[in-house]
C-alpha cells in the first residue's frame, strides 16, 4: 500500500512536471465531510454525490428548474399504462476504461442496484421489476405497478451506469477504483485527505469540460473551509455557513452562489411509536397546533440562519412547483397558541426535544425553547450525537426531534416515507398513520400528469399539515463560496456541484 | 539486566489485553447500532440487516472479540465500515503524517522548554525566571483548538503567508509538506513545552546542585561554562527519555490539532470514527498507539537503566 | 525517588518549626505561585456568587441584540442569540471550575486507592493492578476520553466521568509510587513491629506522608481537566446549550471569530486565567514541598 502511495505520488510529481508545460488546470473544491465508498449501488454519503457528478453519468439529470433532461438517455417514454418505461440510449459513449456504453451495460448496471448485497438503492428503486434489452441502444424498464417518481430516481446514483466489465473483475473493491461514463475518471484517494480526479479525454461531452483535474478535499469545520478558499488554497467550497455569507459577501476575492435546497428541516413529534408518543404533544392535535402557532419562522431563520435560508411549513420550499399554495407559512400568533393550549387542557405542556449536536441545529433549538416557552412550553433539549439520536428515534425512544431529510428531486421522495401508513418504520419513525391519507399518497405516486398530482399533494397537505406529525420550519439554501476567478458555476436545488461549463479565467 | 529486560517484555502481553478489552469494551457497548448508522439515509432494514451479518454484529460481544483478536494475530485489524478498507492499510498511511506532526511538535517542545527550564533553573525567583516560566506555560493554558484558529485566521487567512490547512507529503514537495506542518507543530508542542521545561527544570537543579559541578566552579570555570559543558549535558539525558514518555500526550493532542488543520492523520481517524461508529477503525488504532507508546515506554526504561546503574538493583 | 522527606522533616522538627509552616513560608515567599492562588480563589468566588454578581440571566435570549459589540448595557458584548457574554462568563466559571473539581476528586476517589492497595500489597495483586492501570495509561488521554463521552452521551456530568476516568490512571500509578518509597521506612516498620493491622498502617502512617506530591499533581491536573472540557465541548461532548461553559463558548465562538470576536475573547481569556493561574500554583506548590529546596 506505502509502495502504491509512493509510486502514484512519483507518477503525480512527474506529470505535475510535465503539466507544467502545458499549465494543467487543477479546480480544487471543498467538501464538508469525507465521502463513504465511491461505488455507486453502495454509497450513501450527500458529499459522495458531489463527488459522482463529476465521476459518474446518469442515465438522466435535472435542470436547475428540476426537470428531468436527457444524459447517458437522450429520449424517454411510458407505455403498457406507465408500467413500462422505454429508454433510448446515447451513442458512443465509452467509460473510462474505453469499454463502450450499450444496452447490456446499462441492464448490467441496474441490476446491480438491485441484486448487490448492502446495496443502498435497492429501496430506491425498488418498483423496477426487470430490464429489457429492445435493441443494442435502447432499453425497457419494467415496473410490477406505475411508479411516477422512478424517472427522478434515475438522476440520481440509481441511474449511474458503471462499466461491467471494471464492476465483475473489482467485486466488491470496486469503490477503490470506481469506472463510469462521466467527464472525470477516478486516479487517486487518500482517505480523509482527497480524492483526485483527471479529466476523461473520450468524454461524451467533453467540450463542456474546461479543466484537467479536480481535487475534492474534506474540511468539516465551515470556518477553516472558508479560510482555504479566502487564502487562494482552494477554488470552490459547499456549504458555507450562514452566518458567513455576509464575510464573503464583503471579500473582494471571493464570489458568492445560493439556492434553495429540496431539503426541509422541522420537528418530527412521536405520535405512535411506543410509549413515549403517550403524551399531550403526541396525542393531542390542538397541541401540536399551539406548538407551530408559538414559533415565528422569519425570526427564527433571521437569528439562527441571518435571514438566508428559507423559511417553510410543508415539504417542499414556497419556490418549488410541488409547494401547496392555498396552505401559506403561518404567523406566529402567542395568544391562539396559548388558548389553544388552555382549550386542551395542559397550559403548561413539558416536553424533550431530541437534538443532534450540529451547531447550527442547536442555535434553532435554543430560540425554539425561548420561543414555544412564551405560550407555556417547557421544552428540555436533548443534544445527541447524530448516530445516537439515529437509533433512539428508530427505537421510538424520544418526544419530539429536530432534523431534517436531505429531499429528493421527486416530491414523493420528501413526503410518502414520513408519513405513510406502509412507510418504513426507520423513516417514519413517528410511526404517524392516517387511513384516510393512504388512497392519496397511492394516488400521487401512480399519476403521471403533475397537475392531478398536484391536485393530490393539494388534498394530502389538508390532512398533514393540519396533523402536524411534523412542523415543517425551514429549508436550507445551499451555499457555495468560491474563487472572483471562477466562471460558469451554476446551483442546483440538489447541491451538487457540476464540471460542465465551470471555468477558471 | 537480561532478567529485568525479559520481564519487562513478558509484561507487555497482559497491558495489551487490557487495552484491548477496554477499547473493545468501549467500543462496541456504544449506543447506537453502528449497522444503522452505516446503512444508507433510507436505511433499508435489508441493508441494516445485510450489515449486521457481515461484520457479525448479531454475535455474541465474546465472540466478537474472539473473532477480533483471532484476526489481528494474521494482522487483520478488521475494516472501516464507511469506507470499505482495511484498517491496517488506514493506519499505515495516516502513522507516518502524526508521526511527522509529532517529531516536529517534539522539536518545538524542546526548543521552548529546555531553554526556559534551564533559565528557570539557573535564574530562580528572578523576573527573567517568571519570564520563561510563562513562555513555556501559556501553552498548555490555551485550548489547542482555539490556538490552531486564531493562528489560521492570523497566518492564512490575513496575512497569506501559510496554508490554512490540509497536508502534503514529503514524497510530493518537502516545502509545501514544512508549511502545512509550521502551525499545527508550533501548536501541538506548546502544549508539551511545560512539560519538558518542568522536567529540565528539575533536573538542571538536580544537576547544578551535584559535587562535580561545585567542583568545576571551585575551579574557576565561567558560569556559562559550567551550565553548558557539564551541567546540561547530564540534565539532558533523563530530559530525553521523559519526553518520550510525553508521546501519549502528543498523541491526545494531536486529536484536535489535527481536525482544527485537516491534517489527515491518526487524531482525525479516531475521532471521525467514534462519531461514525466506524468501531474497528478505533479499536485498531488505539492498539498500536497503545503498542507504540508501551514499547517507547520500555526503551525510555532501559535507557534510563543503563545510563543509572544505580537503578539496576 | 529519594528518602528526603523524612530527613528535612526531621531538620525541621529539630528546627522547632511543624513541616506545614516551613512549606507555608517558603510558599508565601514565591509570588507568581501566590498571584496564581489569588486568581484561583477569585474565580472560585465568581462561581459561587454568580447569582448576585450577573447582570444578566445567562440563558435570556434577545432577538433584537444578536451579535451587539461591547457596549454600556452589555460590556462583553452579546452572543449568537443575544445573550449577555458577561453574564455567562461568569456563570460559565462554575461549569469549567466543577469540570476540574469534581473530575480531579474522582479521579482521586478511584486512583489513591488502587495505588494505596497495589503499592502497600505487592505482589501478584500490585502486578494485577498495574498491568490494568498500564492498559488505561496507554491510550492517549483525550482519546479515552472522547470514547467514554461518546459512550456516556454529550452532557458536562457525563464529560466530568470521562476525564476523571482518564486522569485515574495517572493517580494511581503516582500514589503507588509514593507508597512504594515511604513503605520501608523505620516508622512504617515500627508501626507494623507493634501490631497494627495493615489498613491502619496505611491509613495513618502512609497516606498522610504521601499527600504533598498528590496535592501538586491533583493542581496540575485539574489545570489539564479545564482544557479537557473545552476540548470536549469542541466536539460537542461537553456542557449541552443553553447552559454555559466557557468551552462550549469558545466552541461557538470559532465560528463568529471575523464577526463577533468578544464572543471568543472573553471566555478564552477566562480559560487562560485560570489555567494559568493553577498551573503556576501547581508549580509553586511543588518547589516549596520538593525537599531539594535550599
Amino acid at each position: 500500500m506505502a509502495m502504491r502511495r509512493f509510486l502514484s505520488c512519483a507518477l503525480l510529481a512527474t506529470s505535475l512536471c510535465a503539466g507544467a508545460a502545458s499549465a494543467q488546470t487543477t479546480l480544487r473544491i471543498g467538501l464538508a465531510e469525507d465521502p463513504d465508498i465511491l461505488d455507486p449501488t453502495l454509497a450513501r454519503t450527500y458529499v459522495g454525490r458531489i463527488v459522482f457528478a463529476s465521476l459518474c453519468d446518469k442515465l438522466v439529470d435535472i435542470s436547475p428548474t428540476l426537470e428531468v433532461v436527457p444524459q447517458l438517455a437522450t429520449e424517454w417514454h411510458w407505455t403498457d399504462d406507465n408500467k413500462g418505461l422505454v429508454m433510448t440510449l446515447r451513442q458512443g459513449v465509452t467509460f473510462q476504461d474505453g469499454e463502450k456504453m450499450d444496452a447490456a451495460s446499462v441492464k448490467f448496471s441496474l441490476e446491480r442496484h438491485l441484486t448487490l448485497p448492502g446495496s443502498n438503492r435497492k429501496a430506491e428503486i425498488s418498483a423496477l421489476k426487470s430490464v429489457e434489452i429492445v435493441d443494442d441502444h435502447t432499453v425497457k424498464l419494467v415496473l410490477d405497478k406505475p411508479f411516477a417518481p422512478l424517472l427522478a430516481q434515475l438522476t440520481d446514483r440509481a441511474g449511474m451506469i458503471v462499466s461491467p466489465k471494471a464492476a465483475q473483475e473489482e467485486g466488491d473493491k470496486f469503490g477503490e477504483h470506481p469506472v463510469c461514463a462521466g467527464p472525470f475518471k477516478f486516479t487517486e484517494r487518500v482517505a480523509q485527505d482527497r480524492i483526485v480526479l483527471d479529466r476523461f479525454p473520450d468524454y461524451w461531452n467533453k467540450d463542456a469540460i474546461h479543466f484537467d483535474r479536480i481535487v475534492f478535499l474534506p474540511i468539516a469545520d465551515s470556518t477553516v473551509r472558508l479560510s482555504n478558499v479566502q487564502s487562494g488554497q482552494l477554488d470552490l467550497v459547499e456549504r458555507v455557513a450562514a452566518t458567513d455569507l455576509d464575510t464573503v459577501r464583503k471579500d473582494t476575492r471571493l464570489k458568492l452562489a445560493t439556492i434553495t435546497s429540496l431539503a426541509y428541516n422541522g420537528i418530527t413529534i412521536n405520535t405512535g411509536n411506543g410509549d413515549r408518543a403517550k403524551n399531550p404533544l403526541g396525542q393531542n392535535t390542538q397541541v401540536r397546533e399551539a406548538l407551530e402557532l408559538s414559533i415565528d419562522r422569519t425570526a427564527l431563520n433571521q437569528v439562527v440562519f441571518n435571514g438566508e435560508f428559507a423559511a417553510g411549513n410543508q415539504w417542499e420550499p414556497p419556490s418549488s412547483p410541488w409547494y401547496v399554495k392555498d396552505m401559506p407559512i403561518p404567523g406566529r400568533d402567542i395568544v391562539k397558541a396559548k388558548a389553544l393550549l388552555a382549550a386542551a387542557g395542559v397550559p403548561h405542556p413539558s416536553f424533550t426535544m431530541m437534538v443532534p449536536t450540529n451547531p447550527e441545529t442547536l442555535r434553532a433549538a435554543q430560540v425554539i425553547q425561548s420561543m414555544a416557552g412564551e405560550a407555556g412550553f417547557d421544552i428540555k433539549i436533548q443534544a445527541t450525537e447524530f448516530a445516537s439520536s439515529l437509533d433512539l428515534a428508530v427505537k421510538g425512544d424520544f418526544e419530539a426531534y429536530l432534523i431534517g431529510w436531505s429531499g429528493r428531486t421527486d416530491p414523493d421522495g420528501n413526503l410518502y416515507n414520513f408519513v405513510g401508513c406502509k412507510a418504513p418504520p426507520a423513516l417514519n419513525t413517528g410511526h404517524y398513520c392516517t387511513p384516510d391519507l393512504e388512497p392519496l399518497l397511492d394516488a400521487s405516486r401512480t399519476a403521471a400528469a403533475v397537475d392531478e398530482r398536484l391536485a393530490d399533494y393539494a388534498k394530502i397537505a389538508a390532512i398533514t399539515l393540519v396533523d402536524r406529525p411534523i412542523v415543517y420550519l425551514w429549508h436550507q439554501k445551499w451555499l457555495y463560496a468560491m474563487s472572483s476567478k471562477l466562471n460558469g458555476f451554476t446551483p442546483y436545488p440538489d447541491g451538487l456541484i457540476r464540471p460542465q461549463g465551470i471555468v477558471m479565467q | 539486566m537480561t532478567a529485568f529486560l525479559l520481564r519487562r517484555v513478558a509484561l507487555i502481553v497482559p497491558t495489551l489485553f487490557f487495552v484491548s478489552l477496554l477499547i473493545f469494551g468501549l467500543q462496541q457497548l456504544l449506543p447506537a447500532d453502528p449497522a444503522l448508522a452505516m446503512a444508507g439515509e433510507e436505511r433499508d432494514p435489508a441493508v441494516v440487516a445485510f450489515l449486521r451479518e457481515k461484520y457479525h454484529l448479531n454475535e455474541p460481544l465474546p465472540v466478537r472479540y474472539w473473532l477480533w483478536v483471532k484476526g489481528i494475530t494474521v494482522g487483520d485489524f478488521g475494516e472501516s465500515i464507511r469506507i470499505k478498507r482495511p484498517v491496517r492499510d488506514l493506519i499505515l498511511e495516516k502513522l507516518p503524517v502524526t508521526g511527522e506532526l509529532a517529531g516536529l511538535a517534539m522539536l518545538v517542545a524542546l526548543c521552548i522548554g529546555v531553554p526556559a527550564g534551564i533559565i528557570a533553573a539557573v535564574k530562580r525567583d528572578t523576573a527573567i525566571d517568571y519570564g520563561a516560566t510563562m513562555a513555556a506555560l501559556w501553552g498548555v493554558s490555551i485550548p489547542n483548538f482555539w490556538l490552531g484558529i486564531l493562528l489560521i485566521m492570523l497566518f492564512s487567512v490575513t496575512l497569506g503567508w501559510l496554508p490554512a490547512s490540509g497536508f502534503v507529503s514529503p514524497a510530493e514537495s518537502l516545502k509545501q509538506n514544512l508549511l502545512t506542518l509550521i502551525m499545527p507543530a508550533f501548536v501541538l508542542g506548546n502544549a508539551i513545552a511545560a512539560v519538558m521545561m518542568r522536567h529540565t527544570r528539575s533536573a538542571m537543579l538536580q544537576v547544578l546542585s551535584a559535587d562535580y559541578v561545585r567542583t568545576a566552579r571551585a575551579k574557576g570555570l565561567s558560569q556559562a561554562s559550567v551550565i553548558l559543558r557539564h551541567a546540561l549535558r547530564n540534565a539532558l539525558i533523563p530530559v530525553v527519555t521523559l519526553g518520550a514518555l510525553e508521546f501519549g500526550a502528543l498523541l491526545s493532542g494531536a486529536v484536535l490539532t489535527e481536525q482544527v488543520f485537516t491534517i489527515p492523520g491518526f487524531g482525525k481517524l479516531i475521532v471521525d470514527a467514534v462519531f461514525n461508529r466506524d468501531y474497528a477503525v478505533v479499536q485498531g488504532v488505539v492498539l498500536c498507539t497503545a503498542l507504540a507508546y508501551i514499547l517507547l515506554n520500555l526503551l525510555a526504561d532501559i535507557a534510563y537503566v543503563l545510563i543509572n546503574p544505580r537503578l539496576r538493583a | 525517588m529519594t528518602a528526603a522527606p523524612l530527613d528535612a522533616a526531621l531538620i525541621d522538627a529539630e528546627a522547632g518549626e511543624a513541616p506545614w509552616q516551613r512549606a507555608l513560608r517558603h510558599l508565601v515567599k514565591r509570588r507568581a505561585a501566590i498571584a496564581g492562588l489569588g486568581v484561583v480563589l477569585f474565580f472560585v468566588a465568581l462561581a459561587i456568587l454568580a447569582p448576585l454578581v450577573s447582570p444578566y440571566d445567562p440563558l435570556a435570549t434577545n432577538w433584537a441584540a444578536v451579535r451587539k459589540p461591547p457596549s454600556w448595557l452589555h460590556p462583553f458584548g452579546t452572543d449568537e442569540i443575544g445573550r449577555d457574554v458577561l453574564a455567562r462568563v461568569i456563570w460559565g466559571s462554575r461549569a469549567s471550575l466543577l469540570a476540574g473539581l469534581v473530575s480531579i476528586s474522582l479521579a482521586l476517589a478511584a486512583g489513591v486507592p488502587v495505588g494505596l492497595v497495589s503499592g502497600y500489597a505487592g505482589g501478584f495483586v500490585d502486578g494485577l493492578l498495574m498491568r490494568m492501570v498500564d492498559a488505561m495509561l496507554a491510550i492517549p488521554f483525550l482519546i479515552l476520553a472522547i470514547a467514554l463521552a461518546a459512550f456516556l452521551g454529550p452532557s458536562l456530568a457525563n464529560a466530568m466521568v470521562a476525564i476523571g476516568v482518564s486522569q485515574t490512571p495517572i493517580f494511581a500509578r503516582l500514589t503507588r509510587g509514593q507508597v512504594l518509597v515511604v513503605k520501608h521506612e523505620d516508622y512504617i516498620e515500627a508501626a507494623r513491629a507493634i501490631g497494627n493491622p495493615h489498613y491502619r498502617i496505611v491509613l495513618r502512617h502512609i497516606f498522610p506522608n504521601i499527600v504533598p506530591p498528590l496535592l501538586v499533581q491533583a493542581t496540575l491536573a485539574a489545570a489539564a481537566a479545564i482544557i479537557a472540557e473545552a476540548a470536549l465541548s469542541f466536539l460537542g461532548l461537553g456542557e449541552q446549550p443553553p447552559d454555559p461553559s466557557w468551552g462550549s463558548m469558545l466552541n461557538t465562538a470559532k465560528n463568529f471569530i471575523s464577526q463577533a470576536p468578544w464572543m471568543a475573547v472573553w471566555p478564552g481569556l477566562a480559560i487562560f486565567s485560570l489555567v494559568l493561574s493553577l498551573n503556576l500554583f501547581g508549580d509553586g506548590l511543588r518547589d516549596t514541598l520538593d525537599p531539594r529546596r535550599g
